[in-house]
């Protein structure tokens, strides 16, 4: 059983001693990992992959309930961890059906069966378009793989710690999809650039040239700001959703603003005028 | 001299796995020297030369190349002694499926990736059976659910091995393979050494250059399809 994963820094990109030197995870948290592209967040995710023990390029460690992993035991170790991320695809020719139990009976689960309600009922509830227990996993589109894919790393793959790369363009409700990771207990690492997943953890590690550079706790203010996001979020769904289902939009649906709101756009509007 | 053979499916990423793995060994000050066993034609040898280590190339051109291969094990041996070597890559063709370079006492390494379909590995045969590691490449574009079942059929075939998920296109695993080439045993000389899985005979008028159709065309060990056999999955 996990409770925790700490990370002991390493070096950055110019070997100069991380200044994080330690990060702790536990378990139903959600760390989320910022920095511009070419920052080493994905050298933070597959160090803790891989288990890192001062042999990878940036001499990270990684610790298990606070201990050094064994790595004899690499055979079951290497279930730890599972990985969500937007460029994965179904490569299998099988149904929903087949292919889920398949994976329950090497996941030595005893009655597959009962399970796949649940999981049915967690696919649709991420991605827009409905599927069945009979859909070919080929025909799937690329909202509807990736929600299964969580519905499977949540309910299938008892993998207590999840690396969640870059979905925020992968067609799924992905504010849920962390809900029910996090509500299975798991040690959720979220790789993004969406400023509504960073609040949404309790702290975010923030990377610069290829080290840990500042942990920053999720404020109170924060919190304000991530509220108003998912409501602006709501929004833009709800449109999209009737759009969608051919409505005409009226006078009355623009997003819908509120005193704060406003004194934010006339903000804005100064701003660009005298950087104009 | 570790003594490493390489085999694997074809297009699973064998020479982009050893040119990473060797880079982590010349990192540890090691002489690396590769051998690469083709058929007709390999440009395997410039990727492998860019590293700036020793290569050969055996093509084996009208013979079947795992054959070819196990002919040449002894040759391949004293050339990478002349130069010095602490660890011989030697990664072959991997064709037919049917042969499997193995040998005892040697490392044996089978690269295969995720995309060949999760049925796939029963049909590899004893090139996966019998070899120590075992790489999966191609991990990133295939969800997990998929990557766990393959893992485990691997596992099926292959419980002994030691199994690595590999990212040819980072290099991410390349440690793990590098320490693992590292704790293995040296070889003190390949003669006399045994092959884990013996090669199928493949001894007929076709394999002497026959190319006409017909009974009275065929010679030598024929084989003819049991069409009574009743598919037994």
């Amino acid at each position: 059983m996990i409770k925790h994963i700490t990370i002991l820094g390493g070096f950055d990109k110019n070997g100069n001693q991380e200044k994080i030197s330690e990060l702790k995870v536990c378990s139903g948290e959600v760390l989320a990992v910022v920095g511009p592209t070419g920052s080493g967040k994905t050298q933070l995710i597959s160090d803790i992959e891989q288990y890192a023990e001062e042999e990878t390029l940036t001499g990270r460690k990684i610790l298990i309930n606070g201990q050094p992993v064994d790595k004899p035991g690499k055979k079951s170790l290497s279930r730890l961890v599972a990985q969500v991320s937007q460029n994965m695809n179904f490569v299998i020719d099988l149904s929903i059906k087949d292919f889920l139990l398949m994976h329950a009976r090497v996941r030595g689960i005893s009655n597959p069966e009962q399970i796949l309600p649940e999981l049915l009922y967690v696919t649709n509830l991420l991605s827009g378009e409905p599927v069945t227990l009979t859909t070919n996993l080929a025909q799937l589109s690329g909202g509807q793989s990736r929600a299964l894919m969580v519905a499977d790393v949540a309910i299938i793959s008892n993998a207590p710690v999840v690396l969640i790369d870059e979905i925020e363009n992968a067609g799924i409700d992905r504010l849920q999809a962390l809900k029910i990771l996090t509500g299975q207990g798991k040690i959720v690492l979220v790789v993004s650039h969406d400023p509504t997943l960073m609040l949404m953890s309790k702290q975010r590690v923030v990377m610069k040239n290829g080290g840990m550079d500042k942990i920053c706790q999720t404020t109170e203010l924060e919190k304000r700001v991530l509220k108003d996001l998912i409501g602006l979020e709501e929004q833009v769904a709800s449109l999209r959703e009737r759009l969608r289902q051919g409505e005409n939009l009226g006078a009355e649906d623009g997003i819908k603003a509120d005193v704060e709101e406003k004194e934010r756009r006339i903000l804005w509007q100064e701003y660009r005028y005298t950087s104009l | 001299m570790r003594f490493v053979v390489v085999a694997g499916t074809p297009s699973s990423g064998k020479t982009s796995v050893m040119v990473h793995t060797i880079r982590h060994l010349l990192k540890n000050n090691l002489q690396v020297a590769v051998c690469k066993i083709d058929c007709l034609q390999t440009s395997d040898d410039e990727r492998y030369l860019s590293l700036g280590i020793p290569v050969a190339v055996g093509l084996s051109d009208y013979i079947c190349p795992d054959h070819f291969y196990v002919s040449n094990l002894e040759e391949i041996e004293a050339w990478a002694r002349e130069q010095k070597a602490d660890v011989l890559i030697l990664e072959t063709a991997g064709l037919c499926h049917r042969c499997a370079p193995a040998v005892f006492d040697c490392l044996s390494i089978c690269v295969i990736d995720n995309l060949i379909g999760v049925d796939t590995p029963q049909k590899i045969g004893p090139m996966l059976s019998s070899s120590d590691i075992v790489v999966i490449t191609k991990g990133d574009i295939v969800s997990q659910a998929e990557r766990e079942v393959f893992r485990y059929k691997v596992e099926m075939v292959n419980p002994e091995a030691s199994i690595l998920d590999f990212n040819g296109l980072t290099g991410q695993g390349a440690l793990a393979l590098k320490n693992e080439i590292l704790a293995s045993e040296p070889l003190a000389g390949i003669t006399g050494k045994v092959l884990r899985s013996p090669m199928p005979a493949a001894i007929c008028s076709y394999c002497a250059g026959e190319t006409i159709i017909g009974q009275s065309y065929q010679m030598g060990f024929i084989k003819k399809v049991d069409f009574g056999r009743v598919k037994s999955d």
